[in-house]
């Protein structure tokens, strides 16, 4: 790597000075803003009204979006930003889970503001560098990367012409480049993105820390939405943020013992308790293949059913095999969870850096299952290889194994064939074929490059040129509201349909997770049991976004006595650490239901801000059938049991001497029917109306009834 | 027939039925699971030893918000 010779080659477009600042209970009060279209530079006080009603995090990427676009504006719009914001308690060391950076952006895939929530160091960094957020606006005309020192007080804006694009490679060069020594090498964070995201809308941001025993970076990604293609639309090639000096009192807290507490207690439970309940320190999140499998709730085939044979061959245990053990790694200061994995050595065989042993980040539950079980491969090194490279590409996971299973599908039906995929055999299984079209993705060539469009325009794509039938299309493409569905099979739970369908930015599961609660524990039998679960979780999972929090030591860990309380789901002792820790930085006085309400504030605001940009109602909170039932003769027959025994029982309807199809449109119609009368309960207990508008009493009893908000729902009332 | 509950829902009772019986039986495998009879909770050592009576309320609470 000559990194000279890469750095004499930047040009400086911009260098701008500031003033260090200082950090008071959590919020610097102050954040960056940059046109990379004309490289304006400027610094803007953070507003009470910011603070009060949007916290910080999601909330203030959320906040500056809104102000930058119009509701014509598109993706690819100059005006479309990236904002990246850590939280008033992000970058505490003390706390578990508390370095998370947040991402806004309207995305390719939807048209509409996409968060993110991604692990590495920049959000605190940028934090102690002196800005509660960064918005990043405008387009480049050549690539370039920003770079920001935080201790001498200088931003740079530089083109950079020579380096890598992928970032596996680009972020040792940059890392390299602006660390003065192998111990400055720590201080650093990198934002890149990679090849893919160049051609394709499913686009990611990887976001690095320096791995000090390995002297690796590592990579942590802000998947979903394809944030990533805006970042390489916009020519960002990367983001540097350089701070020396991490301390455990930089937020400058209210009251530091309280958060210290909370964290040693918690500590505690992960040191006596993990190994007994998730094992998040010896495996990750990979913990769940298997349970999932035996649940009948792991994605297969296209979410055709919800287990397979061969899942043992990508279980947890082979997956712990491989990672490298005694090396507990956590994604920022003082996590005790310790969940990033990482495989060391891994060698490739295909691609560009066929050859290379390289260390992959992961293996996490949805890529096992996206890149694995869903596309029926079950051959774990394939899957590492997938990671590695949709990593390295920037391309998000989990839109790529539930896009590719689609595809493989659609093979295997005759919709499209070997002439349209360019010779691709894309039968469920088929982990070279999915190799190579991710490889093509990358280059920008061939079937790959139309793939990297994502589902919704696929079925548009192969409606329009292939004739195909656009009823099966919506059945089977597995997206709603444009993004691509997270790993979870939720056809025998309505609640975590809810859970997919009414969401803000789509179906990604980070809202609510209610599958156990609802499926097997069945606690929350009635529409308006679920209704209020479809409440209160969305809203406290917003709440992590706000502050800058990892949602993972909520409740991957739960206190020995947790079973004893009243609401075990909601693990009460870890809502009031919350409540604490907040209160400690912030000197606030919040309590656990003011924590939803703050949440519910820039919940709502997200809705509204989707209704402006002519989506966010009901039609939208549609879900393809292939979430909700068997959509073809396979998927009844497989459970066939289940089904007539559930059409005897909640449909009234006998299954005796019917065809598979009678019995199929039986249950269909009422499981239709299902989700209709969920969302009626779900928008009630909300505050909105039957069209999913937040009503202006609804606001004005949030707090939240701000003149521009009021003006677009009054359009929908 | 002979019937428990099982998280409110009807349940075949056989004679012998313990905890563990009931959860294999389900194929309920993940580790941390909150079991109760009649409102009691029952501590996972004894598991084996809990033998379900016909007529029983049973829970198998499954402590998994997980995602
Ligand atoms: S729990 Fe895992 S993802 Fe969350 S902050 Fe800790 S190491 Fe990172």
């Amino acid at each position: 790597m000559n990194i000279e010779k890469l750095k004499s080659a930047h040009k400086l477009l911009k260098e701008y000075k500031y003033e260090l600042g200082k950090i008071e209970r959590g919020y610097t009060n102050r954040t960056l803003y940059i046109n990379l279209g004309d490289n304006t530079i400027k610094e803007k006080t953070v507003t009470q009204l910011m603070k009060d009603k949007f916290i910080g995090g999601k909330g203030f990427g959320l906040y500056y979006l809104w102000n930058a676009v119009t509701p014509d504006t598109k993706w690819n719009s100059p005006e479309n930003e990236i904002v990246i914001a850590s939280g008033p308690v992000g970058g505490i060391t003390q706390y578990p889970g508390s370095g998370k950076s947040l991402v806004c952006s309207l995305s390719p895939l939807t048209g509409m503001p996409m968060d993110s929530n991604v692990g590495g160091y920049f959000g605190p960094l940028l934090k102690f560098s002196g800005f509660d957020a960064l918005e990043l606006q405008g387009k480049a005309d050549k690539d370039v990367i920003v770079f920001i020192d935080g201790n001498s007080g200088t931003i740079r804006i530089e083109e950079a012409p020579e380096e890598a694009i992928d970032s596996h490679i680009l972020g040792e060069q940059l890392t390299e480049m602006y660390a003065e020594n192998e111990e400055d090498k720590r201080n650093i964070s990198v934002v890149s993105a990679g090849s893919a995201a160049n051609n394709a809308y499913i686009g990611l941001l990887n976001f690095t820390f320096y791995d000090v025993r390995r002297k690796q970076i590592r990579l942590k990604q802000a998947g979903r939405g394809g944030i990533g293609t805006v970042f390489r639309d916009k020519k960002i090639k990367a983001l540097v943020v350089k701070f020396a000096g991490v301390k455990g009192n930089l937020n400058n807290p209210a009251d530091q013992s309280s958060i210290n507490k909370a964290g040693i207690k918690l500590h505690k439970e992960i040191h006596d308790l993990d190994d007994k309940q998730n094992r998040m320190r010896q495996v990750g999140t990979a913990n769940i293949i298997e349970v999932m499998d035996q649940y009948d709730l792991l994605p297969t085939h296209n979410y055709k059913f919800g287990g397979h044979p061969d899942t043992y061959k990508i279980s947890s245990k082979v997956f712990t095999s491989m990672i490298t053990q005694n090396t507990p790694d956590g994604c920022w200061y003082g996590c005790s969870m310790s969940c990033a994995k990482a495989v060391d050595r891994f060698e490739l065989k295909t691609g560009p850096y066929k050859g290379q042993k390289v260390i992959v980040d992961g293996p996490e539950y949805e890529n096992a299952a996206g890149l694995g079980s869903n596309c029926g491969i079950f051959d774990p090194y394939a899957i590492l290889e997938l990671n590695f490279y949709c990593d390295t590409y920037a391309v998000d996971t989990i839109s790529y194994g539930t896009l590719t299973a689609f595809l493989m599908e659609c093979y295997e039906n005759g919709i499209i064939n070997k002439e349209i995929t360019g010779g691709l055999e894309l039968n469920f299984g088929n982990s070279s074929a999915s190799l190579e079209m991710l490889h093509q993705m990358a280059r920008g060539e061939g079937f790959g490059k139309l793939a990297g469009l994502g589902i919704r325009n696929l079925k548009r794509i192969f409606v329009e040129q292939y004739g195909a039938d656009p009823v099966f299309l919506n059945d089977i493409g597995m997206e709603q509201k444009g993004l691509e569905f997270s790993e979870y099979m939720p056809k025998e739970s309505l609640a975590q349909q809810g859970g997919y369908g009414l969401t803000n930015k789509g179906p990604q599961h980070d809202e609510a997770w209610l599958i156990f609660m609802d499926m097997v524990n069945n606690q929350i039998p009635t529409f308006e049991d679920k209704a209020e679960a479809l409440h209160y979780f969305p809203m406290f999972r917003t709440w992590f976004g706000l502050n800058g929090l990892c949602k993972l030591p909520w409740n991957d860990i739960a206190p020995a006595d947790n079973k004893l309380t009243e609401e075990p789901a909601k693990i009460p002792d870890h809502v009031q650490n919350y409540v604490d820790i907040f209160n400690g930085v912030t000197g606030k006085k919040i309590d656990k239901n003011e924590l939803i309400v703050q949440s519910e504030r820039v919940y709502n605001f997200q809705r509204i801000f989707n209704i402006r940009m002519g989506y966010g109602k009901r039609i939208h909170d549609a879900i393809p059938y292939r979430a909700m039932g068997p959509v073809t003769a396979e998927e009844y027959l497989s459970r066939q049991e289940r089904y007539d025994k559930q059409l005897k029982e909640l449909v009234g309807f006998n299954p005796e001497g019917k065809t598979t199809e009678e019995k199929m449109a039986a249950l269909r119609a009422y499981r239709k029917d299902q989700y209709e009368k969920l969302t009626d309960a779900v928008y009630k207990r909300r505050g909105w109306t039957m069209d999913g508008v937040p009503t202006v009493e609804h606001l004005k009893a949030i707090g939240m009834d701000l003149p521009e908000l009021v003006e677009v729902v009054k359009k929908h009332l | 027939m002979d019937m428990i509950k099982l998280n409110n829902r009807d349940y075949e009772w056989e004679e012998g039925l313990t905890v563990r019986r009931l959860l294999q039986k389900e194929t309920f495998t993940y580790p941390r699971l909150i079991v109760k009879i009649n409102n009691v909770l029952v501590p996972d050592e004894e598991f084996e030893s809990t033998v379900i009576r016909d007529g029983d309320d049973v829970k198998v609470i499954h402590l998994l918000a997980g995602g």
